[in-house]
């Protein structure tokens, strides 16, 4: 599609193998890139002046193209269940001035498609959405000025009226025609032409998602119904944990079974590829029976691992912010012992969180093709840039000839097991030439291999004067990385398991502000001393990454449990006390609408066994703003705890789709709620245990809050600010807050209601 | 060689006796409704209705379903033509991912054609099954509710009348 005398040459985006994501340590009082740095996502900004990810890809063509057929507009970013691809294209539309269904929209292709690095960290609105936003003004003013051009006429005098171009005096053109001779491949200009949100159709509306009709009905809608010509199904047999070597194994009788077509074994990477899926699965059985395993190492359990996190090796990174000026990060020399908590804190407060699965409900899948020198991969990966340079490294070939196309999966939370899916297709689809190959994992297989979503410990130490208000801040946490993302071929599943392995990239955490582990440690709250000591632990005894809102989940609950602590010892409601330390208006909006909504008064007398908790975190001290008020029923005798109301107030700047933003909040609700009552993934010495929704139970129908409210704050003009990780965290932190004050005492080890929780003695 | 009644035809089959529906359905009849989720009956992404009731398919041995008829969500409207219970599911935007949602309908479907007007606290009991990693419960309930409030059973003959 790009013409060869591009300028931009994609392959400087290449991932730097082994160096992990650069993290530079500097001053982050602005958190403005630099030309060269690798974003947080994995991109390479060539442009840092441009707005969103116009700074990776700053020609306009990536992102909008004209031709005879029409128009084509193309985002790096990937729907993965949360209403984007809609919102998106909304953006679009209204800048283009174009009616929806005028116009194409392709999405995240290797081919085809800007490199805008990982969906994730909520950014696909705030940096994709403000890409095209900008793009698509930018091209909208240069076809009006080449129509006006070709008319004779003055630019101001023409109308845009469905995608058409109107003069005065009747005549008309359409975009196709006036694009001719324009040359879109350009670079983006750092300002935009204004647009005039009175005539949005399409931002700030509830637009019907153009995914679900399909879903739906059965229609193709995910690379589980990819079906080509002539695909293989192929099933892999995974060693019973990561330290396992398989010793001999004799694969004669399955390859006599019905339909096998082969058995490939390399190393420890075993697999079976079939005509017909079921005749796949019974041969993975039988192999999986035949394979003899070495186990060479032992697991630390549920109830050692946060013990055994503070042994392990780490690297210790320290942000402070002082006098609520900005905030700084260094890799600190000092030892951890040499660390101390504050002489005399007013109060104290540690909490644990247990390893998580992201538990998609689709377990992972892909299909590959190797045909003419060429490998074509569908895949649900969130990153099919990184993912084409990881499977390209390790199969010896040039990135040119390595193609990912995104294809929905069932939604992932964050890293699961989507790459490493798409690395088994291409590795089988690259020994079996011109037959695609599909490969969909067992659910035992994504709950044992998808990585977890880290077990960590927090402690906070808090000083106030003797008033209450807050003076100095200590939060020190240990966690092993929350981004494995694909930054080699080793960070890839299947080329570990290799007779000839490729190792992963070393860890290297998301530096502040965004943060990783110790994403949202930093209270926004005003206190005059803040620091944060992330033991960012570099041995990881499971493989862990990003799962939704990363160490934020915790370490929100952690302050937020801390500012209900400190409001209680001085008297003080904790609404109001949050109020007292919070200078930002937006986030005192928040505050201020859900408390209001909810009716928040603590005096207000409640049944037996029911409490009420409130929240308020923005998402990385950046992004969306959510303030969470609930209230609780917990029963001792049916040992449950069930939300009986709960309401969120949100401030995600401009809004494109009211109805997508809700449902990402009530969405976010329900799966932070079954997090922090339910969900711990059961590890013991041989490894991961949980490998079924049996040994990982998730909240189902009965569970699920009896009401939920969403309040949401509209901001024409402002940022998008994202929204699909926001109420992770004070959802979790509203609940335990709720709990305590119904059984007296705080819970705090996550999840909290299991069968034989304390909370229900 | 296997006979299976799918939607209103009926199709030889060539599975081997215990192929469970779902591979059936999916591999060899092209299908995309019933979806794969954990092969063990405990999260209800496979749900089809086999004479109206609704079963985990991918437990469910072909073998055992004989004559009776078999339903997927296809049965029940075209991305053209949405059945109602399709067209509430859109009417609520109760999808997210959506990978469950074709078990979900399925499973609402059978209890819709048994009860009238079923209440809360009954569709919660009968969707439990059903697992949604999403947290769309609230949307999918509200769907639920939006065919069931008009107080008639669905009907189960509408594949047969529209075929």
């Amino acid at each position: 599609m790009k013409p060869a005398d591009a300028p931009v040459d994609k392959s400087r985006r290449a991932f730097l193998a082994g160096s992990g994501f650069m993290v530079s340590f500097a001053l982050f009082g602005s958190w403005r890139a630099l030309a060269g740095e690798t974003n947080t996502l994995g991109a390479t900004i060539l442009a840092p002046d441009l707005p969103g990810d116009l700074k990776i890809d700053p020609i306009l063509d990536s992102w909008i193209k004209i031709d005879a057929q029409g128009v084509t507009v193309c985002s790096g970013k990937v729907e993965l269940g949360t209403g984007v691809r809609t919102a998106l294209w909304q953006i679009a539309a209204d800048q283009l001035a174009m009616p929806l269904d005028k116009f194409k929209f392709v999405t995240a292709d290797t081919a085809l498609t800007p490199d805008e690095g990982y969906t994730a960290g909520s950014h696909s609105m705030a940096d994709g959405g403000t890409a095209i936003y900008h793009a698509a003004i930018q091209v909208r003013q240069m076809l009006l000025e080449a129509a006006a051009a070709k008319l004779g006429v003055p630019t101001k005098s023409l109308m845009l009226r469905d995608g058409i171009i109107l003069s005065g005096d009747g005549r008309q053109m359409t975009y196709e025609e006036a694009a001719q001779g324009v040359n879109l491949h350009q670079q983006a200009k750092s300002v935009s032409p204004q647009g005039d949100p009175s005539a949005y159709r399409y931002i700030g509306h509830s637009i019907p998602r153009v995914d679900i009709p399909a879903k739906v009905t059965g229609g193709t809608a995910y690379v589980q119904d990819l079906r080509l010509d002539g695909m293989l199904h192929a099933r892999v047999v995974r060693p019973p944990n990561a330290s396992a070597q398989l010793k001999e194994i004799d694969t004669r009788a399955i390859e006599t079974m019905r339909g096998v077509v082969k058995v490939v074994r390399d190393g420890n990477f075993l697999a079976v590829l079939a005509e017909h899926e079921w005749e796949a699965i019974q041969a993975m059985r039988a192999l999986r029976e035949r394979a003899q395993w070495q186990l060479t190492q032992t697991y630390p359990t549920n109830d050692t691992i946060h013990a055994v996190l503070k042994t392990l090796p780490e690297r210790l990174y320290v942000t402070t912010r002082e006098n609520n000026g900005p905030v700084k990060q260094v890799l600190s020399n000092a030892s951890a012992a040499s660390i101390s908590a504050p002489a005399s804190p007013t109060r104290s407060l540690a909490m644990t969180k247990q390893y998580v699965l992201h538990g998609s409900i689709g377990p992972s899948c892909a299909v590959a093709v190797f045909r003419n020198d060429m490998l074509t991969v569908w895949t649900h990966s969130q990153g099919v840039f990184p993912l084409r340079a990881g499977i390209a490294e390790l199969l010896g070939l040039p990135k040119e000839n390595v193609r990912c196309i995104h294809a929905e999966g069932a939604g992932c939370y964050g890293h699961n097991g989507a790459d490493d899916a798409a690395c088994d297709a291409a590795v089988l689809a690259y020994r079996t030439p011109n037959r695609p190959v599909r490969v969909q994992w067992m659910r035992d297989q994504e709950a044992g291999w998808e990585p977890l979503g880290p077990a960590m410990l927090t402690e906070i130490n808090a000083v106030t004067d003797a008033h209450g208000k807050l003076q100095s801040w200590h939060h020190a946490l240990w966690s092993t990385p929350h981004n494995s993302r694909i930054v080699n071929a080793g960070r890839l599943i299947p080329a570990t398991l290799l007779a000839h392995p490729a190792a992963p990239a070393s860890p290297a955490p998301i530096p502040q502000p965004e943060g990783d582990a110790d994403r949202n440690a930093v209270p926004l709250y005003r206190i005059p001393s803040v620091r944060v000591d992330m033991h960012f632990v570099t041995d990881m005894p499971f493989r862990t990454s990003a799962m939704r809102s990363l160490g934020a989940y915790i370490n929100v609950t952690t302050i937020e449990g801390m500012m209900d602590d400190l409001a209680e010892q001085f008297g003080e409601d904790p609404v109001a006390y949050r109020l007292q330390h919070l200078d930002d208006p937006r986030a005192r909006d928040v505050i201020q609408r859900a408390a209001n909504r909810f009716g928040w008064n603590l005096a207000t007398p409640l049944p037996e066994g029911h409490g009420i908790g409130f929240a308020f975190s923005q998402y990385k001290n950046l992004m969306g703003y959510c303030a969470i008020a609930l209230e609780v029923k917990l029963d001792k005798a049916a040992r449950s705890v069930r939300i009986v109301r709960v309401v969120a107030a949100v401030d995600c700047g401009q809004i494109v789709s009211p109805d997508g933003l809700t449902n990402q909040i009530e969405g976010g609700i329900v799966q932070s709620s079954s997090w922090t009552l339910y969900e711990q993934a059961l590890v013991g010495e041989n490894g991961v245990q949980s490998v079924d929704w049996s040994s990982y139970p998730i909240a189902r129908f009965p569970h699920i809050p009896a009401a939920i409210e969403v309040e949401l704050i509209d901001r024409p003009g402002a940022p998008f600010l994202g929204a699909a990780e926001i109420a992770q965290a004070p959802t979790a932190a509203a609940l335990i807050n709720a709990i305590k004050r119904v059984v007296g005492w705080r819970p705090l080890h996550l999840p909290v209601a299991r069968q034989d929780s304390p909370i229900f003695a | 060689m296997i006979n299976l009644n799918v939607n209103g035809q009926t199709q030889p089959l060539e599975v081997t006796p215990e192929t469970p529906l779902l591979y059936a359905l999916r591999d060899h009849l092209k299908l995309n409704g019933a979806k794969y989720g954990c092969g063990m009956g405990q999260c209800g992404a496979c749900t089809v209705l086999v004479d109206g009731r609704p079963v985990f398919s991918c437990l469910f041995p072909v073998s055992s379903v004989g004559t009776r008829e078999v339903r997927t969500l296809e049965s029940l409207g075209t991305t053209e033509r949405p059945g109602p219970l399709q067209q509430a599911f859109i009417d609520h935007q109760a999808v997210q991912c959506g990978y469950c949602i074709a078990g979900m309908i399925m499973r609402a479907q059978a209890l819709l054609e048994q009860v009238a007007r079923p209440t809360e606290q009954q569709i919660r009991e009968h969707m439990a099954p059903n697992l949604c990693r999403c947290g769309t419960h609230k949307r999918i309930l509200a769907a639920i509710r939006q065919v069931a409030d008009k107080g008639q059973r669905l009907n189960a003959g509408a594949l047969k009348e529209r075929a």
